[in-house]
């Protein structure tokens, strides 16, 4: 059992939990991810690493409440346990050797865009953020962000923060008044990583985006989190979850996460429908 | 005295219209009578040839001539001497190839049926015998053993027998390895495995779930910890794809996927979460167990129409036969010389065709088996809502690739000295799929087995 040492909501939709793991928090990096399971009777879903604590052996997580796992485990709270929590899975972002490094997040991807932006500042690498939310309600890590880049854009689709548009228009404006990048880092909706490689492969700027597919076991054995990256079939749990921008066929990728959407929705709009119910159990 | 009968005592089976829309176990146990007579067909043969047929060495006609006699705990016993896990072997071995091809008594006629023997002795055990195998004292040696696998529990309870201190480092959430997420409940219920294993934990074997190691863990950490000697069962992880056209589309799956959602994650229960789609019309692609598995699982899910698509004939099968003949049993239909070559979806990438080949069969190729040739312009559409794909499995690289100095093939396989299963790095040692690529759970216990010995002979040396 893994103990939840914090739990903190960061907006109506989003909570960020500490979760108490010492083996995990020993071995983790940027970019890798975890894969938990609620109780006996849950699903493996995998999340990505949001921050570690070595000398308190603790992982950070931030989620999203999008599906029946995810509402399931909102339900537990500080000093309780959760069953499984395997990792530190995946390759780790490899962040070495850039100058100018433009990180971009959208939504709950900004609590993995969040600690790539901080490690690459502790190597002393110039870091730029620009970062998009629905609407200002839902603006999370702010203070955290603001304080690992030289220069924190925050992005509203509705506005409210003054700001309206998407992540791109900024990075589009800042590339035409002359800003260059060595590398962008986008982790975000797969369409919002689309639409950022699209404008970065305009520009020749090398560009790193985080896959986060559907998953099982996390160690290469069930293959469901392939994806087709530069024509080959590639896993994101062993093979990634960075990938190439420039590669990654997000249209595919795309409708894979939506193999058991409907499925999904019903188990979270009528919590106790029977929706597996295949073979009788007789 | 003998039973001269020239075919087996037939075991009960569930009828077919039945079995295929429930998980429960396909066929029975023998009951008391049936398993005496059925010992009694052995001849107990003086040289038999049985025994040196099984990866094992199971001492079969000493545990027969036990059945024989009616001391049913003693056979067992015999049996569990060399065997960790009879309750599995009776199951799933493919003893039609093993001791049973062997058998005098299947010159005319069929031979002994000594898989469901093992089976009944087994079950018979589990039934009647509260009593826990005793822990033996420990000899102060520590092995670490990398997956819970057949090869891992083996190679764990042959050390822990001696003495030794093991701990199975396991990277799913529960102990079992293919036992768990391969083999389907009605085939292999998960209770029998979940006894056998807490056997083991009975005589001193500790079980670490959730560890992936290579990631948490490096094999240079456990000997640190103070581990002597480390085995690795890390079994075939990656699945095969066929690299046709549409394999992205939703409702493609690895057979690996699909059975785990079904069988470790209890899809067809209602009190778990995991997610099956409940497809109409499936295709299996592949001829082996797995496919066979994946397929009558597909029927159980409640699917119309449930097709094993193969390029070869059946007789290339790789399939026991009895698979095939259960899986036709319950309306799996075959289209053998059949070959895909494209997976057609909608708009919404859903899967709602398969395009295929028909195939001829021409000379042998290096399998020796017939190779399957394309008929040109044969091209043929089928209707399906799912296709999961049952081409095999390359062994998991993790471990492969954060071990410098350990060496592999170029299928990925771990290079293992064959006598010792000892690799390229002294102390670590390696058998099972991780070996051979995918083969057989009797195979894998050959080399947990074989492992166990080797590592023995080095420790015991020492101090």
């Amino acid at each position: 059992m893994f103990e939840i040492v914090e739990k903190t909501y960061l907006n109506p939709s989003m909570t960020k939990m500490v979760i108490k793991a010492p083996l995990v928090a020993a071995k983790a990096q940027a970019g890798q991810f975890i894969i938990l399971r609620v109780d006996e009777f849950g699903e493996r879903i995998p999340l990505t690493i949001a921050d570690y604590d070595r000398e308190k052996g603790t992982v950070t997580i931030i989620y999203q409440k999008v599906g029946k796992t995810t509402m399931l485990l909102d339900t537990y709270g500080a000093g309780e346990s959760i069953s499984d929590f395997v990792g530190p899975l995946g390759k780790a972002s490899e962040l070495e050797g850039y100058k100018r490094v433009c990180v971009i997040g959208g939504g709950a991807g900004c609590a993995i865009a969040y600690p790539q932006a901080k490690a690459l500042h502790e190597m002393g690498t110039y870091v730029d953020i620009i970062a998009g939310f629905r609407t200002e309600d839902l603006v999370i890590l702010k203070k955290e962000m603001q304080r690992v880049c030289s220069r924190l854009t925050i992005m509203t689709d509705d506005g409210s923060n003054g700001n309206k548009g998407f992540v791109t228009d900024t990075l589009r404006r800042s590339l035409e008044i002359g800003d260059t990048y060595d590398l962008v880092i986008a982790i975000g909706p797969i369409p919002m990583m689309k639409a950022v490689s699209e404008l970065t492969k305009e520009y020749g700027i090398k560009t790193i985006v985080s896959m986060n597919p559907i998953m099982i076991d996390g160690t290469g054995m069930c293959g469901g989190c392939r994806l087709t990256v530069g024509g080959k079939t590639k896993f994101a749990c062993v093979d990634g979850p960075d990938f190439d921008g420039h590669e990654v066929d997000f249209d595919e990728a795309m409708m894979r996460l939506g193999t058991f959407k409907d499925l999904e929705q019903r188990a979270v709009r009528e919590p106790d429908c029977r929706l597996m119910r295949g073979a009788e159990n007789v | 005295m003998f039973n001269m009968d020239k075919n087996k005592t037939r075991v009960p089976e569930r009828a077919p219209k039945l079995r295929n829309k429930t998980f429960k176990e396909v066929t029975a146990t023998y009951n008391v009578d049936m398993a005496i007579n059925e010992a009694n067909r052995c001849l107990g043969c003086k040289t038999p040839a049985c025994v040196g047929a099984c990866p094992v060495n199971v001492p079969i006609p000493q545990f027969i001539q036990k059945i024989k006699d009616g001391e049913f705990e003693e056979a067992y016993q015999i049996v569990k001497t060399v065997n960790s896990l009879p309750a599995v072997c009776g199951r799933v071995c493919p003893q039609e190839t093993q001791c049973e091809s062997k058998c005098v008594r299947g010159l005319k006629g069929e031979s002994v049926a000594i898989g469901r023997l093992e089976r009944f002795v087994a079950d018979y055990h589990m039934q009647n015998c509260e009593e826990k195998p005793v822990k033996p004292a420990s000899n102060g040696h520590k092995v670490a053993v990398i997956g819970s696998g057949p090869s891992g529990l083996t190679c764990a309870g042959d050390l822990a027998k001696l003495g030794y201190q093991v701990t199975i480092f396991e990277a799913l959430h529960k102990a079992g390895g293919v036992l768990m997420y391969g083999i389907p409940e009605f085939r292999l219920p998960k209770k029998i495995v979940e006894k056998e294993i807490e056997d083991l934990v009975s005589i001193g074997v500790k079980i670490e779930t959730n560890m992936v190691i290579g990631k948490i863990l490096t094999l240079d950490e456990l000997f640190d910890m103070g581990f002597e000697a480390i085995y690795l069962g890390t079994g075939a992880g990656l699945p095969a794809f066929m690299g046709i056209e549409g394999e992205g589309f939703v409702g493609v799956y690895s057979a690996n996927e699909f059975l785990t959602r079904i069988n470790l994650l209890k899809a067809y229960d209602d009190k778990y979460d995991t997610f099956i789609a409940k497809p109409k019309n499936v295709a299996v692609i592949g001829g082996g167990n797995v496919a066979m598995d994946a397929a009558r699982s597909a029927k159980r899910l409640g699917a119309e129409n449930v097709y094993i698509v193969y390029r070869r004939s059946e007789n290339e099968m790789p399939a026991r036969k009895e698979e095939v003949h259960h899986a036709k049993e319950e309306e799996i239909i075959f289209k053998t010389l059949t070959n895909p070559v494209k997976i057609i979806g909608d708009e919404k990438g859903r899967v709602t065709q398969i395009e295929c080949l028909s195939m001829e069969l021409g000379e042998p190729d290096a399998s020796g088996r017939r190779a399957p040739i394309a008929v040109e312009g044969s091209n043929f559409t089928m209707d399906v809502d799912c296709v999961i794909m049952a081409l095999g499995n390359t062994p998991n690289p993790l471990i492969l690739s954060v071990t410098p100095g350990l060496e592999a093939n170029k299928k990925g396989c771990l290079t293992v000295n064959p006598k010792t299963m000892q690799t390229s790095i002294k102390n670590i040692y390696a058998g099972g799929d991780a070996v051979t690529g995918a083969a057989t759970v009797i195979l894998a216990m050959g080399a947990g087995k074989q492992a166990a010995k080797s590592i023995d002979e080095v420790l015991k040396k020492r101090r």
